[in-house]
C-alpha cells in the first residue's frame, strides 16, 4: 500500500476545440490537505469534474487509482460511493429546507416502515452540525443562516456520506475572516481524523497557512507540486501566471484634489425589520483623484452603506446627507444618483451587476441609453463603435462586442462591468469587491483601471475584504464595524493588524 | 477599420465562402420560426390542393387571426419583461362589451366609441399594472384574478344578452377593405400601389441600416445572400398584394396590423423604454442598479397590454357584428403561445414582435388549414398543443447545443 490515497494519472480532457487538460498528474497523499491554485480557466474544475464523476469514466484519457484501486466512475454517485465528495463553489443546498432535511437529501434516515424518521434525522444531524462545530438547530432552515454557516452544513452533509476526500472550490470565496478561519480550522481538525482534502483557491495566504502540498495548473497542465516547506505566494504567483509578477499592484502616485464627495451621519435600517439599525451614522468623503477604501468584515454594512446611498437600493428609514462639490445632492432613486455622478459596480455581477443573456454592447450602454439615444431612439451604430472603444481600452477579452456576457470569464465581466459605470460618466465610483473571483493576472488590470479612474480625477471608493488589496491599492482606508466607522487610517499609517484592530471593535455604545 | 474591410475582401475565396455560410447558417438558425412558417404553408397548400393560398383564402387568414395577432404584439413585450398575462380574452370581451353598450345604449358616435373603449382597455392595464408594479403580486396571480374580474365584468355590462348590428364604420374595423379607390378593376390598382410602395419602403430601409452598419466598420452579411433575402420578401409581398388585389383589396384589420408592427417593432428594438424591457427581462436587479425605472417599465407594459387587448376586442365584436360574453374566450393561451411559438423565453429577456407574428400566423395557418380539411375542432386543439410543445422543445434544444446558459 502507497501512502497516496488519489493518483491522476495522465489525465488530458478535450472539449470540441479545446484540450482543457493535458497529461495532467496529481499525486495526493493520505491525511493531506493539498492545494490546487492556477488562474481562472487553467483546468482545476475540469480536473475536478473529471475526479468526481461528473465528466464520466471514457470522457477523458489517463488512469484514476483511488486507495489503490483503479477506479472508473459513471456519475456523482459512483464516486461518492467511493468516499470522495466535492463541495462546490455555489453552495448546492436548498434555501427552504432545514438544515437536517438538507444533510440527509437523497440519503434520508428511515425508520422500519421505510418512512423518514424525523427525530433520528435531527439526532443524526445534530451530532454531524457538532463535529464541523456549527451550533444551530437542525431544523434550522438554510435560508435563516449565513454563508459561512451554509458552508459547514456542506461539510456536515460530507461527513454523512462517510467522506475519505473531500474537494473543496473556493470555499472561502464567499466568507468573511472570521468564518474562514473557523473553516480552515475545521479542514485541519478533519486531517487529524484522517480524511484527504483537497482545496482549490484563490487566496495564497490561505493556502500557505494549511496546505500540505501545494499543485500549480497552468493551461491545462501540471506545472509543478511543491512540498510545504517550499511554498512561497511568489513561486505560486509565478508559477500561475507563467512569469515573475514583480508587483502585484500597479504603481500609483496620487494627485488628491479637492473634496468632491461627503456623506454624512448616513444611516440605514434593515429592509425587513426596520428597527434593526444596519448602517449607523456614516460620515465619509472622498477627494478627487483618492482611492479610498472600507475595509469591514462580512456583515458590518459596507455593501448595505453603498446600496442604501446608491438610489436607496437597499434599507428602510433612510437618512442622512450627501453633498458633491460641497453641494447637497439628493440620491432618493438609481437614476438621480447617476444623474448626480455616483456609479456603484455591485460585488456580485452575475446576480446584480449584468444581463448575462444579453451581449457585451448592450450591457454597456445599460444605464447611459440617454446618451445614445436621439427622440428616444437609440443609434445601435453609435452604442457598436462605443462598445468596441471599451473593449479595446478595457482589454476584454472575446470575439466581439456581440458576445453574450454569460460566456465571459469572470475578469472580462468585471471590466464589461466597469465599462458600463466608466461609460456613464460618474464623478465617484464605488467599487463593492472588485476583483471578486477574479484570477492574479485580470486582478492586476483592475486594479491599473483603478488607478486610471484615478489619475482622470474622479473619486474611487473600493470595498473589499482582501486587506492587501486595500493596503495596495488605495490612499486612504476608513474601518467598518457593526455598521459604524471605527476609524480613518491614510496609507501610510495602515497596516493589516491595526486594520483588523478598527474592523473588530465592538460599538461603545 | 475600413483597412480591415478592404484585405478582408482581397483574402482567399475559400476563407471569404466559409465566412459567408457560417452567417448563412447564423441566419437560417435565427430565422428557423419563418422557415417553420414557410414549410407549414407549403405542407397545407399541398394538402389543400392549393386552396390555402387562395386570394380569398389569404385574405381570410389576415382576418381571422387578426385580433390574435394584435395580442401577441402586446404578450411579447409581457413575456419578455418575465411576466404573462391572462386576462388578454376577457379584457378583449369586456371592452367589446363595452363598446357595444356606447353606442346602442349611451348614443355615442362610432369613432366616440372606439376611443373612449381604447382608454377603458388602457384604463384596465393601468389597474392590473399597479398591482403587478407598485403593489408586487405576480402578474400571474393578477391577471388570472383580472381574467375573472372582467369576463364577469362584460357580463354585467351586456345584462346577460348580446348587442349586434354595430354601425358599418364600426365593422370596418374587422370586416372593411381599403378598395377600387381608382375605381374597379378585376385586379385593384390602389393594392397594388400599396404593396408596391411597401416594397420599396422595405429596400430603402434595407439598404440604409446596411450601409449605416458598414460605415460603422461593422459585420454585414454577403451581399448576394442580402440581395437574395430582400428579392424574395419582396416577391412575397408583392404575391400577397396581388392576391389582396384580387380579391375585396386591403383589409382594414392588415393596415392595424402593419401600424402596430412598425409602432411596435421601432419601439422594442430602438427605443430606449424597449431596451429597458429587455433588460428587466435579463436581470431585473441589474437593470434596476442600472438605474431602470422598473415599476414604471412594468407598469406601462400592462397599460399597453390592456390597450391592444382593447383593441383586439373592437376587432373582434367588429368582424362577428356581436359583442357577447362569450367573447374572446381562450384568446390569451393563442397570444401566449404565438409569442413562446416564435422564440420568446419563458424565463423572459427573449423574444421579438416579428417572432410572435410569425408564431400567430403559424397558429393561424394550422388553425386555416385544417378547418379547409374538414378535420374537427378536437384534433385541432390536440395539433395546435402538440405544435407549442415541438417548437419550444426545438428553442430549447438549439440553445443547448449553441452552448447558451
Amino acid at each position: 500500500m502507497t501512502t497516496n490515497i488519489l493518483e491522476m494519472r495522465s489525465i488530458t480532457k478535450t472539449f470540441p476545440g479545446v484540450k482543457a487538460l493535458q497529461n495532467v498528474t496529481l499525486e495526493v497523499a493520505r491525511a493531506d490537505i493539498h492545494a490546487i491554485c492556477g488562474e481562472n480557466g487553467a483546468g482545476k474544475s475540469t480536473l475536478m469534474k473529471v475526479l468526481s464523476g461528473v465528466y464520466p469514466h471514457g470522457t477523458y484519457d489517463g488512469d484514476i487509482v483511488f486507495e489503490d484501486e483503479v477506479v472508473e466512475f459513471r456519475d456523482i454517485r459512483d464516486s461518492e460511493a467511493r468516499g470522495i465528495v466535492i463541495i462546490h463553489q455555489e453552495l448546492a443546498l436548498s434555501p427552504y429546507l432545514s438544515i437536517a432535511e438538507n444533510i440527509f437529501l437523497n440519503n434520508e434516515v428511515k425508520g422500519g416502515s421505510g418512512l423518514i424518521d424525523w427525530n433520528k434525522t435531527n439526532q443524526e444531524a445534530a451530532k454531524l452540525l457538532a463535529r464541523v462545530g456549527l451550533r444551530e438547530n437542525p431544523t434550522t432552515k438554510i435560508m435563516d443562516i449565513g454563508v459561512g454557516k451554509q458552508q459547514l452544513v456542506e461539510i456536515a452533509k460530507a461527513l454523512s456520506k462517510r467522506v475519505k476526500l473531500l474537494i473543496l472550490d473556493e470555499p472561502t470565496a464567499a466568507l468573511n475572516d472570521e468564518d474562514s478561519a473557523h473553516l480552515l480550522d475545521l479542514i485541519l481538525h478533519l486531517k487529524e481524523q484522517g480524511i484527504t482534502s483537497i482545496i482549490i483557491s484563490h487566496k495564497l495566504n490561505e493556502i500557505k497557512k494549511i496546505a500540505d502540498t501545494v499543485t500549480v495548473i497552468r493551461d491545462g497542465k501540471t506545472i509543478e507540486t511543491i512540498a510545504k516547506a517550499d511554498v512561497t505566494e511568489d513561486r505560486i504567483i509565478k508559477d500561475m501566471v507563467g512569469r515573475d509578477l514583480e508587483h502585484r499592484y500597479p504603481d500609483h502616485t496620487p494627485h488628491i484634489g479637492d473634496e468632491i464627495l461627503r456623506v454624512e451621519n448616513w444611516t440605514a435600517h434593515h429592509p425587513q425589520d426596520p428597527n434593526r439599525v444596519v448602517v449607523d451614522n456614516v460620515n465619509i468623503n472622498v477627494r478627487r483623484g483618492e482611492i479610498v477604501g472600507i475595509a469591514g468584515l462580512m456583515g458590518a454594512g459596507r455593501t448595505e452603506f453603498a446600496m442604501s446611498l446608491f438610489g436607496r437600493s437597499y434599507g428602510s428609514r433612510i437618512s442622512g446627507k450627501v453633498f458633491k462639490n460641497g453641494v447637497e445632492i439628493k440620491t432618493r432613486t438609481v437614476s438621480e444618483a447617476i444623474a448626480n455622478g455616483l456609479a456603484y459596480a455591485t460585488e456580485d455581477r452575475k446576480t446584480f451587476g449584468l444581463n448575462l443573456i444579453e451581449d457585451i454592447k448592450r450591457n454597456v450602454s445599460m444605464s447611459s441609453l440617454g446618451k445614445l439615444a436621439k427622440f428616444g431612439l437609440v443609434n445601435d451604430n453609435e452604442e457598436f463603435k462605443i462598445a468596441n472603444e471599451y473593449r479595446s481600452s478595457m482589454n476584454i477579452k472575446a470575439p466581439s462586442v456581440m458576445a453574450k456576457t454569460g460566456k465571459l470569464s469572470g475578469g472580462n465581466q468585471q471590466k464589461v462591468v466597469l465599462s458600463k459605470w466608466i461609460y456613464s460618466d460618474p464623478d465617484v465610483l464605488i467599487l463593492d469587491e472588485p476583483t471578486r473571483g477574479i484570477d492574479v493576472g485580470a486582478k492586476y488590470e483592475i486594479y491599473t483601471i483603478i488607478n486610471r479612474l484615478a489619475a482622470a480625477g474622479k473619486g474611487v471608493i473600493v470595498i473589499s475584504s482582501e486587506l492587501p488589496e486595500l493596503l495596495g491599492i488605495c490612499d486612504r482606508i476608513y474601518a467598518l464595524s457593526e455598521g459604524t466607522i471605527t476609524g480613518e487610517l491614510p496609507i501610510a499609517e495602515a497596516n493589516p493588524e491595526s486594520l483588523i484592530k478598527l474592523m473588530t471593535m465592538e460599538k461603545s455604545s | 477599420m475600413t483597412d480591415k474591410d478592404k484585405t478582408l475582401t482581397a483574402e482567399r475565396p475559400a476563407t471569404r465562402i466559409a465566412a459567408s455560410l457560417s452567417h448563412i447558417v447564423a441566419d437560417l438558425g435565427k430565422n428557423g420560426i419563418f422557415l417553420a412558417l414557410i414549410a407549414v404553408v407549403v405542407l397545407f397548400q399541398i394538402l389543400t390542393v392549393g386552396i390555402l393560398l387562395r386570394p380569398q383564402n389569404i385574405s381570410n387568414l389576415i382576418v381571422q387571426n387578426g385580433y390574435i395577432l394584435i395580442l401577441a404584439i402586446g404578450m411579447v413585450m409581457v413575456i419578455v419583461a418575465g411576466h404573462i398575462d391572462l386576462s388578454v380574452g376577457s379584457v378583449a370581451a369586456f371592452i367589446g362589451a363595452v363598446s357595444g353598450v356606447l353606442i346602442r345604449d349611451a348614443g355615442f358616435d362610432w369613432w366616440l366609441a372606439i376611443v373612449v373603449s381604447l382608454l377603458v382597455g388602457a384604463l384596465v392595464g393601468a389597474w392590473q399594472g399597479f398591482w403587478i408594479a407598485y403593489v408586487g403580486i405576480p402578474a400571474f396571480i393578477v391577471t388570472l384574478a383580472g381574467m375573472l374580474i372582467f369576463r364577469g365584468l362584460a357580463l354585467v355590462v351586456l345584462g346577460n344578452t348580446n348587442i349586434g348590428s354595430f354601425p358599418d364604420q364600426y365593422r370596418a374595423l374587422g370586416n372593411g377593405f381599403l378598395t377600387d379607390l381608382f375605381g374597379e378593376f378585376e385586379v385593384d390598382p390602389f393594392t397594388l400601389i400599396i404593396g408596391v410602395v411597401a416594397i420599396v419602403a422595405y429596400v430603402v430601409q434595407q439598404f440604409r441600416t446596411r450601409s449605416g452598419r458598414q460605415s460603422y466598420a461593422q459585420d454585414v452579411e454577403p451581399f448576394a445572400w442580402f440581395i437574395g433575402k430582400i428579392v424574395l420578401i419582396s416577391v412575397a409581398i408583392f404575391a400577397i398584394s396581388w392576391a389582396l388585389a384580387s380579391f375585396k383589396g386591403i383589409p382594414i384589420t392588415l393596415i392595424v396590423l402593419a401600424v402596430l408592427v412598425l409602432f411596435y417593432g421601432i419601439l422594442t428594438n430602438r427605443s430606449v423604454f424597449g431596451r429597458h424591457i429587455y433588460a428587466i427581462g435579463g436581470n431585473r436587479h441589474a437593470a434596476e442598479l442600472s438605474g431602470v425605472k422598473t415599476k414604471k417599465v412594468d407598469f406601462f407594459i400592462f397599460v399597453n397590454m390592456g390597450f391592444l387587448a382593447a383593441l383586439a376586442g373592437l376587432v373582434f365584436t367588429a368582424r362577428l357584428n356581436l359583442a357577447g360574453p362569450k367573447a374572446g374566450d381562450g384568446f390569451e393561451l393563442e397570444a401566449i403561445s404565438a409569442a413562446f411559438i416564435g422564440g420568446a423565453a419563458v424565463q423572459g429577456g427573449v423574444g421579438t414582435i416579428a417572432g410572435a407574428i410569425i408564431g400567430g400566423l403559424i397558429i393561424g395557418v394550422l388553425n386555416n388549414g385544417m378547418s379547409i380539411l374538414g378535420i374537427g375542432i378536437e384534433w385541432q386543439q390536440a395539433v395546435k398543443g402538440l405544435v407549442l410543445l415541438l417548437a419550444v422543445a426545438f428553442d430549447v434544444y438549439n440553445k443547448r447545443r449553441a452552448g447558451g446558459r
